[in-house]
């Protein structure tokens, strides 16, 4: 008789659910997963390694790059690190923007998992719906920043500019006459802040019309209630942070924990979930959008009433402005050392961790009082849940596989660093 | 039509005479039905585009309408792969297997009390027979293409398929039932007297059934695990390229309108106007729409195709023990009991259906 053996598949790299460059080694008994192997390094480029060649601030533009769906935050985690060795404290005016971005960053994020999730599962149109939002918050970036994702926006001392006055406008082309254009630019002619409040005003309608497709849908709770269960005591044990963990039932979020920038000052509740399955994470990661928008509300309000600086004004660390380098010989100065050499850093080592929408996202730097670190530690939340990944789907079927990935909201950049 | 035919071929031996006809119905039957099929893929995109709010396509000719024409063009120019190791001969029959059987079953089909190709007393057997047989072609093109994906997504069809066949045929005894013949004509004509007299009302349950496994059997979304996008990547045809490619998927396309107008021929009437019988109506300049006609045979039909797409845009895909609970456990006992039922019906001569 013939020897009966499992049915080893490769899952990936290439396969519209491996967000990304996943593979995944499965062996499979009859559609029973026995044993799930995730290959990571596909997309390794080097970001640490990378990071000890260059001056501080030429990194952030890598850091944008590890989790390509939420920018800022990794951004923001790097920064925060660097303030911590420099010992400064930014304006609050930056400190609000910044949480603003966070939570920005974290409706796209969510918005991105959603669709990619619900695509996962089989639920197409979540996914455009999803993108519709998206594109609004992509314009924000843009406004702030002039590009779409690698933002670059957060700098060591505050952010690199002020909110704009103006929201940018689309123009009428051969595509779309004046009329479409004015319709488009209806919530566009005010200043960015009108522009984002705007928006929160619509978003919780948005997420009510996510809801109805998915969260009473009896094939999507078939497809996820009892999928993935963690519970909070293995969650704990194996690492997990944000959402992941949070969907397991333990209150754990750096937000209220260990607050960073302004976020004590925020009012804001922290979901968490009972059984750990991926249906519960779903849920949660749904309020946590409305909680997000909750925040922004906040932070719009406190933005409009209180102008001031958003960059720390040492020109040791944060560039002049353009109109005194033009007659200031020390200005000038100071924007050649900046931009050439960097500032040094006093020796030591710090690390700082953000509530990145997928988990604790932190950075560890060793100075050793140069103006490159010597050392740079990155701790993405996406490595260590997709270590757990045979865990969660053994004695799952195929199709939850994919749900599982899903769930685990997995980004390779940030994985492969 | 038929004898301007007759006339023209009146030269050839009888024989050929014969064959040539039958070419000639045939083409008539199929051009049409290729077209819809063509002109379904681009109402697909373009529906489900709008649920999405997207515009769909719309580059091609005016609105888009030329799309399918280019999407054939580009497919039948690209090359057919084979891969290696696969088992050519049976690479190359399975898209056959699916296209000839889904194009098969279209000869027994009325279009109305005169229009059908082959008046087969037997034409409900026929179909049932003809699209069994189509599934080999998704088994055995999973089998040949000798890839993992492929395989699994052919063990998927083939189990899925069985279950939902037998809640099928048992929402069709259903029919049988109700109309003592098999004949889809005359199941028609068993229907007319009004809206009250279609079968959708007795057999409502069974509608749902007939038609959701409908929707299971074409592999539609949301069961279409045995090409499960996500999962398997595209399943049984992930190997398939060209032309060999797009046979299936016109084979899935033709399958779908085929499902449609079972149903609105078995439960909602078919060419029968819903207001047959209502007197105000046919006394009026409106009476048009009081009489049987083509017309309301593929407005029926395309109702429920929509329905087809509506579901694609909607729901999120079952898992694969999902279906096979949901055939087992619901349908199957749900047509059993309803079988019973309307034999009490059929006994107590319920309702204007069993009266006889």
């Amino acid at each position: 008789m013939a020897e009966i053996r499992n049915y080893t598949m490769n899952f990936g790299p290439q396969h519209p659910a491996a967000h990304g460059v996943l593979r995944l080694v499965l062996e499979l008994n009859g559609e029973v997963v026995q044993r799930a192997d995730p290959h990571i390094g596909l997309l390794h480029r080097a970001t640490e390694k990378l990071a000890e060649s260059k001056p501080f601030n030429q990194s952030i533009g890598y850091m944008d790059r590890l989790d390509y769906v939420s920018m800022m935050c990794n951004e923001h985690a790097y920064v925060m690190t660097i303030e911590k060795l420099l010992g400064i404290t930014v304006p609050v005016r930056a400190q609000y923007i910044r949480v603003m971005f966070d939570e920005i960053t974290r409706i796209l994020n969510h918005l991105m998992w959603i669709g990619a999730h619900g695509l996962d599962i089989g639920a197409m149109t979540i996914f455009l719906y999803a993108f519709r939002e998206r594109e609004d918050l992509m314009d924000v970036y843009e406004a702030v920043s002039g590009a779409r994702m690698h933002a670059t926006y957060y700098r060591p001392g505050g952010v690199y500019r002020d909110l704009p006055e103006l929201m940018p406008q689309y123009q009428a082309s051969k595509w779309h006459t004046q009329a479409e254009v004015n319709k488009l630019n209806e919530n566009r002619q005010g200043s960015l802040l009108d522009f984002l409040d705007d928006f929160t005003q619509r978003f919780d309608t948005y997420v009510d019309e996510y809801e109805t497709l998915l969260t009473e849908n009896r094939i999507w709770k078939q497809r996820t209630v009892d999928i993935g269960i963690i519970t909070p005591e293995r969650a704990i044990a194996l690492g997990f942070t944000g959402p992941m963990l949070r969907g397991s039932g333990v209150e754990w979020d750096l937000r209220k924990k260990q607050p960073y920038e302004v976020y004590d000052k925020m009012d804001f509740d922290i979901p968490v979930g009972v059984n750990g399955d991926c249906y519960d994470r779903y849920l949660v990661r749904m309020e946590e959008m409305r909680q997000s928008n909750r925040i922004i509300k906040q932070c719009i309000r406190w933005l409009r009433d209180n102008p001031g600086s958003v960059m720390l004004e040492d020109h040791k660390l944060t560039p002049p402005s353009r109109e005194h380098m033009k007659e200031d010989m020390e200005s000038l100065i100071h924007h050649f050392k900046l931009f050439t050499e960097g500032y040094s850093v006093p020796e030591g080592q710090a690390y700082a961790a953000v509530e990145h929408p997928k988990g604790e996202f932190g950075t560890y730097i060793i100075s050793e009082g140069a103006n490159k670190p010597y050392r740079l530690k990155i701790r993405a939340p996406g490595f260590v849940h997709l270590s757990a990944l045979h865990e969660m789907v053994e004695g799952h079927m195929l199709a939850d596989v994919v749900a599982v990935i899903g769930t685990q909201d997995i980004v390779f950049g940030e994985v492969d660093r | 039509m038929l004898d301007l035919l007759y006339s023209l071929t009146s030269f050839l031996p009888e024989s050929l005479q014969t064959i040539i006809i039958i070419l000639v119905k045939i083409a008539v039957l199929l051009i049409p039905l290729l077209l819809g099929v063509a002109y379904l893929t681009y109402a697909e995109r373009k529906i489900i585009g709008y649920m999405q709010v997207r515009i769909g396509p719309n580059r091609v000719g005016p609105r888009g309408w030329l799309q399918p024409i280019a999407d054939a063009v580009k497919l039948m120019f690209k090359e057919i792969v084979i891969p290696n190791f696969a088992n050519k001969f049976l690479f190359l029959l399975a898209p056959v297997l699916s296209i000839g059987t889904a194009l098969a079953a279209w000869a027994v089909v009325p279009f109305n009390a005169e229009l059908v190709l082959a008046d087969v007393n037997a034409g409900l057997l026929y179909i049932l027979a003809m699209t069994s047989v189509g599934v080999y072609g998704v088994i055995i093109a999973g089998w040949a293409s000798n890839s993992k994906y492929a395989m699994l997504s052919a063990l998927r069809a083939s189990a899925q398929i069985v279950s939902y066949e037998i809640a099928m045929g048992f929402a069709l005894v259903g029919v049988l039932m109700a109309s003592r013949s098999l004949n889809l004509g005359d199941i028609v004509i068993g229907q007319s007297g009004g809206i009250y007299h279609w079968y959708l009302l007795p057999l409502f349950p069974l509608f749902v059934v007939y038609f959701i496994s409908g929707v299971a059997e074409t592999n539609r979304a949301p069961f279409d695990v045995a090409e499960g996008e996500s999962e398997i990547v595209a399943g049984f045809h992930v190997e398939y390229s060209g032309m060999a490619f797009s046979i299936f998927f016109l084979a899935e396309y033709a399958n779908m309108i085929l499902i449609s107008m079972l149903a609105s021929l078995m439960f909602l009437g078919g060419w029968l106007s819903p207001f047959e019988g209502i007197e105000i109506i046919q006394n009026s300049s409106l009476a048009f729409i009081g009489t049987a006609s083509i017309g309301w045979l593929l407005a029926k039909a395309a109702f429920l195709l929509l329905l087809f797409l509506w579901f694609r845009a909607t729901f999120p895909r079952y898992r694969y023990d999902q279906i096979m609970r949901l055939g087992w456990k619901v349908f199957i006992p749900i047509t059993i009991v309803w079988i019973f039922v309307i034999g009490l019906m059929y006994y107590w001569q319920i309702g204007p259906w069993f009266t006889h």
